[in-house]
């Protein structure tokens, strides 16, 4: 039982609760408000270079969206009772607010915004297709056919207030998971109010790197010619947001060193010894410091298209990888350490349990299984919709 | 003795009916229980305290405690001279088979420190359960319904003493109920029970009569964690500054 | 108004989601236990199933009721003030029933549980190195664990 204790823990304490799964939850739902922010850029902030990534980043986020639930509900002691946060929630509870937040953020802003971009193409197709998808269509029409200059503009308004709405919305969907760690005092690497903020900047790091190459691989996959300027500009919004989170998180960093409060030294232990690797290793230097510093490079030099593609690819990988590192450093960091500050536990990952390796591997690709789901059936790709709507619209 | 229930029910009518009324149901139905009239607490002296280990046992017994897991639990202390910062704590299985023999160490001192939930006023697990599955009672005593909590654990990450854990059968948060099922019937609870020296005395902060206010009065107390702002209930006689 | 019957759809959606509310608002009404808010935010009913579970330590008023002439044996000793199940451990099944019963004491564990010399304990509490202490006899050939104190309670 005591395998893996270093110095004293509160007995209670050796048992580690939130596994790899509630690692991966921060990360989904910051792909989430990450891809959204990007779709925003196009839409209220009027980025047209970024309209090639619109509607993908919207699949993207609905994708992950959807499976951002499935970890802290895998993880519960008693995933049947789940519903009870929305039959009695706890007014004082983080969590509880969270799972408003999530639901408000799906059903209030992602679905209607998504519905509406698709209205004109899901009526088009509803007359268009045929069998199983024919009726998906029609039950996604709501059974009106109305695509009319008048409606669709209308949808175009309200699309466009949709995303106006989004945009904080993305804010707090995130900024509340930073929130559900950053509320508790008992902990000290967790509490601290630059948490939502450093939570929901990473996340819009990760959520664009995630949508710039999934837009790479996917144009790769249709053998189709990569929009060069659209990936420039999310690059360099990358560029942009990842040195403004990076600055944060050194923010917090300087200050904890500077602060050195009653937790500091063993934090510092901590960082230096079972989170070296992690966190200093992945987190900093591989997930951040490199990624910057190619992006940079794309900036300041005038490279060939090849030489540009090449690092978009390595850097967001990296940058997927460091985002990642840095949830598994706070949650799982901020289990390592007894709260006495005189001793660590360890945590042993299980491979094949309801928390183990596979199961996140598993919730990993789930999204992608998703979204490769939803651009069948909604296809992302105008020019192919378009050339039938001529027909149509002359029909109606 | 040999004397069957029966007897001892004609034999003692009232020690029978005070045993009866220990043995029924709800603080309702007990028909001097009000919970409104009681606000519980502990108090620890920890210069009493011998670190037999008693309280551990009777809690598990008491409570059907699983392995490996505490509702109270006894540490013990090493501090040497001014090193305040750095005391070397133990607490063996909980201290549930007491501690092993120490020669005497002139450049330190030993003391146990006996833990357990600390009842907490503004009791930040309560505050982050998302259900409403974890609460504090009527009578100050913050307890979990196990039929309604879910197993998120953020109450285990919310206490800053370590007080909760997931019980590994069951799969929802357990803790120290301060013996509910035993203060409301007019008793005390388990640990209290056992304690040979008297080192735990269960105290009712609403009871003008209870020995806990004069004992407040005349001599130096502490709670734990005092920064953490928890409303803590759990009063320490002679705590040293390196517990914590 | 055809700017209402081109935003037909929304209404749809709208409508859509007002069921969807309705459902939701029904389903929790009928899963919500009766005594959720009866104190605060929980199920007022689970302070008596918890308030309901069993005794195993009786209590050392249920053992006085018949164990008197202990309990006057106790009375001026060391040990007044030590609780009977504090040795004896939980007995709540033999005071409800006299015929279970208890287990016979080892005093040779029990009373080294809190004599032990140790460093480590309170300097006045009293403890002893038991092998040097006794010479391998056992406790109670000079101290009666009710009264200890030697020719107290009278050595047997």
């Amino acid at each position: 039982m005591t395998t893996g204790v270093e110095g004293y823990m509160y007995p209670n304490e050796i048992t580690l609760y939130w596994s790899v799964l509630i690692v991966l939850y921060p990360y989904i739902t910051g792909l989430v408000a990450g891809a959204f922010i990007l779709a925003s850029l196009e839409r209220v902030f009027r980025v047209d270079a970024v309209k090639p990534t619109y509607r993908l980043a919207l699949l993207t986020a609905l994708a992950f969206l959807l499976v951002a639930p499935l970890p802290l509900q895998l993880h519960l002691g008693h995933p049947e009772r789940s519903l009870e946060m929305y039959f009695t929630p706890h007014r004082t509870s983080a969590m509880a607010m969270f799972g408003f937040v999530y639901l408000w953020y799906l059903m209030a802003v992602l679905t209607v915004e998504i519905w509406l971009d698709y209205r004109r193409d899901i009526v088009v197709m509803a007359q268009s297709s045929s069998g199983l998808k024919r009726w998906i269509y029609r039950v996604l029409t709501l059974g009106s056919n109305n695509i009319n200059e008048r409606a669709l503009a209308i949808d175009e308004r309200v699309g466009w207030l949709i995303t106006l709405i989004g945009i904080p919305s993305a804010f707090l969907l995130h900024g509340y998971v930073g929130f559900i760690f950053g509320s508790i005092k008992a902990n000290p690497w967790w509490s601290s109010p630059l948490m939502p903020v450093v939570f929901i900047f990473s996340a819009m790091v990760s959520g664009i790197a995630a949508v710039m190459l999934l837009y790479m691989l996917i144009m790769r996959l249709r053998r189709e010619k990569i929009d060069m300027l659209c990936v420039d500009t999310i690059a360099r919004y990358l560029f942009y947001i990842f040195i403004v989170d990076f600055s944060l998180e050194m923010l917090d960093l300087v200050h904890r060193i500077y602060e050195a409060d009653e937790s500091f030294r063993t934090l510092n232990f901590m960082v230096h010894t079972k989170l070296y690797f992690s966190q200093i290793v992945l987190q900093i230097f591989v997930g951040t410091l490199t990624p910057i510093l190619l992006l940079a490079l794309t900036q300041v030099l005038k490279l060939p298209e090849i030489a540009r593609k090449r690092i978009y690819t390595v850097a967001g990988c990296l940058t997927l990888i460091g985002i990642f590192a840095m949830r598994w450093n706070v949650v799982i960091g901020g289990q390592l350490f007894s709260k006495s500050f005189l001793g660590y536990t360890t945590y042993k990952m299980a491979l094949a349990t309801r928390e183990g390796l596979l199961m996140s591997i598993a919730l990993t690709l789930l999204p992608l299984f998703i979204l490769w789901v939803l651009v069948k059936l909604l296809p992302p790709w105008p020019e192919k919709v378009q050339a039938e709507i001529p027909a149509t619209t002359a029909a109606n | 003795m040999n004397i069957t229930r029966r007897q001892m029910l004609i034999l003692l009518p009232a020690a029978a009916v005070a045993w009866e009324s220990v043995l029924a149901g709800t603080p309702e139905s007990s028909p001097n229980y009000k919970m409104t009239e009681h606000w519980w607490s502990m108090l620890i002296d920890i210069s009493k305290c011998i670190g037999c280990g008693n309280c551990v046992r009777a809690c598990q017994a008491e409570n059907d405690v699983p392995d490996g897991f505490f509702r109270t639990w006894v540490e013990r202390y090493h501090v040497t001279d001014w090193h305040l910062e750095n005391p070397e704590v133990i607490s063996p299985d909980g201290g549930k088979k007491g501690f092993p023999s120490v020669a005497a160490d002139d450049n330190g001192k030993y003391f146990f420190v006996p833990k357990l939930c600390n009842q907490c006023a503004d009791s930040p697990c309560t505050q982050v359960c998302p259900v409403g599955a974890t609460f504090i009672s009527p009578d100050g005593v913050v307890l979990v319904d196990q039929k309604y909590c879910l197993g998120c654990a953020y109450c285990v990450q919310a206490c800053p003493y370590g007080c909760r854990y997931i019980h590994p059968q069951k799969k929802v948060a357990d803790k120290c109920t301060l013996c509910y099922h035993r203060i409301t019937k007019g008793l005390t609870t388990a640990c209290c029970e056992a304690c040979p020296t008297g080192a735990r005395q269960l105290a009712d902060l609403k009871n003008p009569k209870d020995p806990i206010h004069e004992f407040l009065r005349t001599h130096d107390v502490q709670i734990l964690k005092p920064q953490m702002a928890t409303g803590a209930k759990v009063f320490y006689n002679d705590l040293d500054g390196s517990v914590r | 108004m055809s700017v209402f019957k081109d935003s037909g759809h929304l209404f749809r959606l709208a409508a859509l989601y007002a069921v969807g509310t309705l459902t939701f608002l029904g389903i929790r009404a009928f899963f919500v236990p009766r005594s959720f808010g009866q104190y605060g935010h929980y199920r007022g009913a689970a302070i008596a199933e918890i308030a309901a579970h069993p005794v195993h330590y009786a209590g050392h008023q249920a053992c006085e009721t018949c164990h008197a002439d202990v309990q006057e044996m106790k009375r001026s000793g060391m040990h007044a003030q030590v609780n009977c199940e504090a040795c004896h451990g939980p007995l709540a099944k033999h005071a409800d029933d006299p015929s279970i019963q208890p287990a016979k004491l080892d005093t040779a564990v029990l009373c080294v549980r809190c004599h032990a010399a140790s460093a480590a304990r309170p300097k006045g509490f009293p403890q002893v190195a038991a092998v040097d202490h006794s010479n391998g006899l056992p406790c109670e050939t000079c101290h009666q664990p009710h009264n200890p104190a030697i020719g107290a309670g009278g050595a047997k």
